[in-house]
C-alpha cells in the first residue's frame, strides 16, 4: 500500500517536473536583451521580443493590487471585526463564490460594463477584471491573519482606553501584518498569470504602454495568442514569455511562502 | 499465583525526554493491578509499552522487555500488531469509530484478524456485549450508529470491542476519567467480573478507584516504580515516604 | 475627536466589505440581461439544442455543456485516484522530513498558469498522444466507442489530462487537510485492535473523513468545470457530441473565450453570455455543495490543527 501511495504522489509531480524543465529548456535560449527591450515584430521577421508584454503585465498588476488591496484589506478588518453582522456571513458567502466564478465570466462582465461604457479596451479595464479577481483572495486572508492576532492583545489595548478602532490600527493591524503582506503577495502572482479576464478587457497590443485608458500589452495574452499560431518563431518568444512568467509567478509564491514561515516562526 | 507479564528494565523515551525508568516488575494473571502517579509520571506511557502502541508516536523509543507467558514482546522479529491483536487497550476518552453501527464497531476487530471457522459474527458480537454489561441497552439498536449512547455505554461499547478479538490482557487508560460516578461504578464493577478471565492493568489518577478495585498497585514517579506490591499494603503501610505522601494527598 | 474618527474609520470598512456584494450583483444583472435575447429566442431549447452553429445563427448548448461536463469527468477520474493517493501518502505515512517539502511542491503545481498549462499541453502533451498514448489506447482499447477514431493528440482527451493536472492540487491539499484533521484517538483504537497501519487507514481514517473528501473531489469538479485557456489551447474548439475522447470537443469556458472577440453578431453575443450564465449557476451551486461538505466535517468533529 505504501508503495501505491508513493506511486501517486510520483505520477503527481512527473507534470510539475515535465513543465519546469520544458518551460525553461524551450524558453532560455529565447531570452536575450532584445527580447526584453525590443517590442513584436511582424510574422516573418526576425528578431523582435517582448518588452511591451511584460511592462504590461507588470503594470496591469500594479493596477489591480492598487484597487484591489485597499477594499480587500477594509474588507478583511470589517469580517475580523464585525464577523457575527448578518451583512458578514453575507459578505463571507459571496467572497467564497465570487472566488468560484470562472475567470473568463469575470472578463465578459467587465467587457460590458467598463468597455463598453468607456467605448474602448484599455488597461484599466483590464486592471479592474483583475482587481474583482484578488479582491476576495486578499479579503479572506487578510481575515484569517486578523484572526489569528490573540484576543489577549485586543483586549490589553482597549484596557489602556483605545477604541476598537485605534486597536485595529495600532495593535492588530501591526501585528497581523507579515500575514496580510503574505496574502497580498500570493494573490498578486495568482493574478499576474490570468489571461482569460484580460481578453475582452485589455485586449493586446504591439506597441509600448501608452495610457490606462488604452489597450495594453500582456505576458499571458500573448503567450495563448502566438501558441495557437504555425509559427515557429513565435512559439519560442511563447516559450520564453512563459519562462518570464513562471518566474514571476514561482518567485513570488514562493518568496511569499518563505516570509510566512519567517513571520509564524517568530511568533 | 502466576506471573503473566514481567516487565525488565523497561525505558522509554519521547525524543529526548527519558518518560520510563528501569522498570521492573511482575503482574500477576488473573488480577487487577493499578498504575497510580502524580501527572506525567509516565503511568499511560507504561502501559502503551504493554502493548507497544507507544512506539507509533513519532521519535519515541523503548529498550527493555516485556515478557508475556514467557514470550518477549519486544524481541526481534515480534510483529507489533500480533502483540496488539492478544492484548487489548480501552481509552481515556471513549473512542468509539463513528460512522460505524454499534455492531459493526464490535465486529471490526474480528473482521481484521479474519472469522475463525464455525463461528459467526453475531455470536461474537452479542458474546462481547454481554461480558461489558451492554448487551440489554443495545440488542434493540444493534445497527445505529455507536455515537448515539452515553459516555458510559461508549466506554462500555470500547471494553466490548476489545474483548471481541479474544485477547489474553486487558489494559485500560483511565477509563473512567471524563465519566460521571454511576457509568465509573458500573465499569468498575464490570472490571472485577472481568478479572476471572482476563489480566487487567488499569491506569488511574482516582486512588479511591485503585484502592476499590485493584488486587495490586504499582506507583511511579517521574518514570521511576517508586514501591509496587499488593494494594492493602501499599494503601496502609507503604513502605516509602513518597507512596505515603501521594496516598494521604499531600501531592498530586 | 478620536471617537469621530473611529466610527469613520470602522464605517469605511463596512463600505468596502459593500464592494463585493456591489459587484456580484452587477455580475449577476448583466450576465443575466446579456442572455436575455439568446433565451428568448431558444427557450429551454438552449440548454438542449444540439447543434452550435454561429454562422448560421444555430445556437443550441448541450454539446457545450456535453464537453464541459465530460472533460471535467476525465480529469476527476485521472485526478482523484492520484490525489487520494498522495494525500494519504502526505498525511499519514510519509516520514516528517518529507512532508513540508512535498506539500509544498503539489501546491507549486496550483501556482502554474493556466495559459502555461495550455502552452505544455500543446507542445508536450498532444505531441506525446498523437505518437505515443492514442495508438496504443486505439490498438489496445479501440473496441470501446471511448478510444475510436485516428489519434489527432487534440481533443477531449487532451484537455482531460491537462484539467486533471490543474486539478491536482487542490484535491489533494484539502484530502489531506481532512486526513490531518482526523483525531488521533481513531488511529489508537484501531491500531489497539491489532491492526496494521494501511487498515487503520482504510478502516479508521477514510471512512472519518469520508465527506471532507467528497467535499475536496467537488471542489476540484468546480475548478475544473470554469477552468479556461489551458482547455481552448487542446480541445480542438469543435463544439460537438461524441462518444470518442479522442475526438475534438468544446466546453462552455472554451467557447466564450474562442468566439467572444469574433462576436457575429447581436444574437451571437448573447448566445454566449447566455453560456457564460450556465457556467456560472453550475459552478456556483457545484461550489456550494463543495464547501457545505467540508464545513461539515471540520465543525461537527472539531477542527484540529496539529
Amino acid at each position: 500500500m505504501l508503495f501505491l501511495t508513493v506511486l501517486a504522489t510520483g505520477i503527481a509531480l512527473v507534470p510539475l517536473a515535465s513543465i519546469l524543465v520544458y518551460v525553461t529548456i524551450k524558453g532560455l535560449p529565447a531570452l536575450n536583451w532584445e527580447f526584453f527591450t525590443q517590442l513584436p515584430k511582424a510574422v516573418g521577421e526576425p528578431g523582435g521580443g517582448l518588452g511591451n508584454a511584460i511592462l504590461g503585465t507588470i503594470i496591469l498588476v500594479l493596477l489591480a493590487a492598487g484597487i484591489a488591496l485597499p477594499f480587500g484589506i477594509l474588507t478583511g478588518i470589517y469580517l475580523a471585526e464585525f464577523g457575527k453582522e448578518r451583512l458578514a456571513f453575507i459578505v463571507r458567502f459571496l467572497c467564497d463564490v465570487l472566488t468560484g466564478v470562472p475567470s473568463i465570466i469575470v472578463g465578459i462582465v467587465v467587457y460590458s460594463t467598463v468597455v463598453l461604457t468607456m467605448k474602448r479596451f484599455s488597461a484599466l479595464a483590464g486592471g479592474i477584471a483583475l482587481a474583482i479577481i484578488m479582491l476576495p483572495l486578499v479579503a479572506r486572508s487578510t481575515e484569517e491573519m486578523l484572526r489569528l492576532v490573540p484576543r489577549s492583545l485586543r483586549e490589553a489595548s482597549l484596557a489602556l482606553g483605545a477604541t476598537q478602532g485605534r486597536t485595529i490600527r495600532s495593535v492588530v493591524l501591526r501585528s497581523a501584518l507579515g500575514g496580510i503582506v503574505t496574502g497580498a503577495m500570493l494573490a498578486t502572482a495568482r493574478v499576474a498569470g490570468e489571461t482569460a479576464p484580460l481578453l475582452f478587457t485589455a485586449l493586446n497590443s504591439r506597441y509600448w504602454p501608452t495610457g490606462l485608458d488604452e489597450r495594453i500589452a500582456s505576458l499571458p495574452v500573448y503567450i495563448f495568442t502566438y501558441s495557437t499560431t504555425p509559427y515557429e518563431d513565435l512559439h519560442r518568444l511563447a516559450w520564453g514569455a512563459a519562462l518570464v512568467l513562471v518566474s514571476m509567478v514561482l518567485g513570488t509564491s514562493i518568496a511569499a511562502r518563505i516570509a510566512a514561515k519567517k513571520v509564524n516562526g517568530g511568533k | 499465583m502466576a506471573v503473566k507479564i514481567k516487565v525488565e528494565n523497561l525505558n522509554a523515551w519521547y525524543g529526548r525526554n527519558h518518560v520510563l525508568k528501569d522498570i521492573n516488575l511482575e503482574i500477576e494473571a488473573n488480577k487487577i493491578t493499578a498504575v497510580i502517579g502524580p501527572s506525567g509520571c509516565g503511568k499511560s506511557t507504561f502501559i502503551r509499552c504493554l502493548n507497544r502502541l507507544h512506539e507509533v508516536v513519532p521519535g519515541a523509543r523503548v529498550r527493555g522487555h516485556v515478557w508475556v507467558d514467557g514470550q518477549d514482546l519486544y524481541a526481534p522479529g515480534v510483529d507489533p500488531t500480533e502483540v496488539r491483536h492478544r492484548i487489548g487497550m480501552v481509552f481515556q476518552k471513549p473512542n468509539p469509530f463513528p460512522t460505524m453501527s454499534i455492531f459493526e464497531n464490535v465486529a471490526v476487530g474480528v473482521r481484521i484478524h479474519g472469522l475463525k471457522p464455525e463461528t459467526k459474527l453475531e455470536d461474537i458480537v452479542e458474546r462481547s456485549l454481554r461480558m461489558a454489561a451492554l448487551w440489554e441497552e443495545v440488542s434493540d439498536r444493534l445497527y445505529t450508529s455507536g455515537a448515539s449512547l452515553s459516555g458510559g455505554q461508549q466506554q462500555r461499547l470500547c471494553i466490548a470491542r476489545a474483548l471481541a478479538v479474544e485477547p489474553e490482557i486487558l489494559l485500560l487508560d483511565e477509563p473512567c476519567a471524563s465519566l460521571d460516578p454511576i457509568s465509573t461504578l458500573k465499569i468498575e464493577d464490570l472490571l472485577v467480573e472481568l478479572k476471572e478471565n482476563y489480566t487487567i492493568v488499569i491506569v488511574t489518577h482516582n486512588m479511591q478507584q485503585a484502592a476499590r478495585v485493584s488486587d495490586y498497585t504499582a506507583f511511579l514517579i517521574n518514570g521511576e516504580l517508586v514501591e509496587y506490591g499488593p494494594t492493602p499494603e501499599i494503601f496502609t503501610r507503604p513502605r516509602d515516604k513518597r507512596t505515603e505522601d501521594y496516598i494521604t494527598g499531600r501531592f498530586g | 475627536m478620536n471617537k469621530g474618527k473611529d466610527i469613520f474609520f470602522l464605517q469605511v470598512t463596512r463600505l468596502a466589505a459593500l464592494s463585493i456584494v456591489f459587484i456580484i450583483l452587477v455580475m449577476a444583472y448583466e450576465l443575466f440581461r446579456g442572455s436575455e435575447l439568446a433565451f428568448g429566442r431558444f427557450g429551454l431549447g438552449f440548454i438542449t439544442g444540439s447543434e452550435w452553429d454561429p454562422v448560421h445563427g444555430k445556437f443550441g448548448g448541450w454539446p457545450l455543456i456535453y464537453g464541459t461536463l465530460v472533460s471535467s469527468l476525465v480529469a476527476l477520474a485521472l485526478a482523484v485516484p492520484l490525489s487520494l493517493g498522495t494525500a494519504i501518502f502526505l498525511a499519514e505515512l510519509a516520514p516528517s522530513w518529507l512532508r513540508e517539502p512535498l506539500s509544498f511542491l503539489v501546491e507549486l503545481l496550483a501556482a502554474i498558469p493556466s495559459v502555461v498549462y495550455g502552452l505544455w499541453g500543446l507542445f508536450v502533451l498532444v505531441p506525446w498522444l498523437r505518437d505515443v498514448v492514442q495508438p496504443l489506447l486505439g490498438k489496445t482499447l479501440g473496441f470501446l466507442p471511448l478510444f475510436q477514431g485516428p489519434p489527432l493528440g487534440v481533443g477531449m482527451l487532451a484537455a482531460g489530462m491537462v484539467l486533471a493536472i490543474m486539478i491536482l492540487p487542490i484535491i489533494t491539499a484539502v484530502s489531506r487537510e481532512v486526513l490531518l484533521a482526523v483525531p488521533q484517538s481513531q488511529r489508537e483504537a484501531m491500531l489497539a485492535l491489532g491492526a496494521t497501519r494501511w487498515e487503520t487507514i482504510r478502516r479508521a481514517v477514510l471512512p472519518y473523513g469520508r465527506s471532507g473528501i467528497i467535499g475536496a473531489i467537488i471542489l476540484g469538479l468546480g475548478r475544473a468545470l470554469g477552468e479556461t485557456m489551458a482547455v481552448t489551447m487542446v480541445i480542438g474548439n469543435r463544439p460537438q457530441v461524441s462518444a470518442s475522447l479522442f475526438d475534438l470537443g468544446q466546453t462552455i469556458a472554451s467557447v466564450i473565450a474562442n468566439e467572444f472577440s469574433e462576436g457575429f453578431d447581436k444574437l451571437h453575443l448573447s448566445a454566449l453570455m447566455a453560456s457564460a450564465l450556465l457556467l456560472f449557476v453550475i459552478t456556483f451551486s457545484v461550489n456550494i455543495i463543495a464547501r457545505l461538505l467540508v464545513w461539515k466535517v471540520s465543525v461537527s468533529q472539531g477542527v484540529s490543527r496539529e
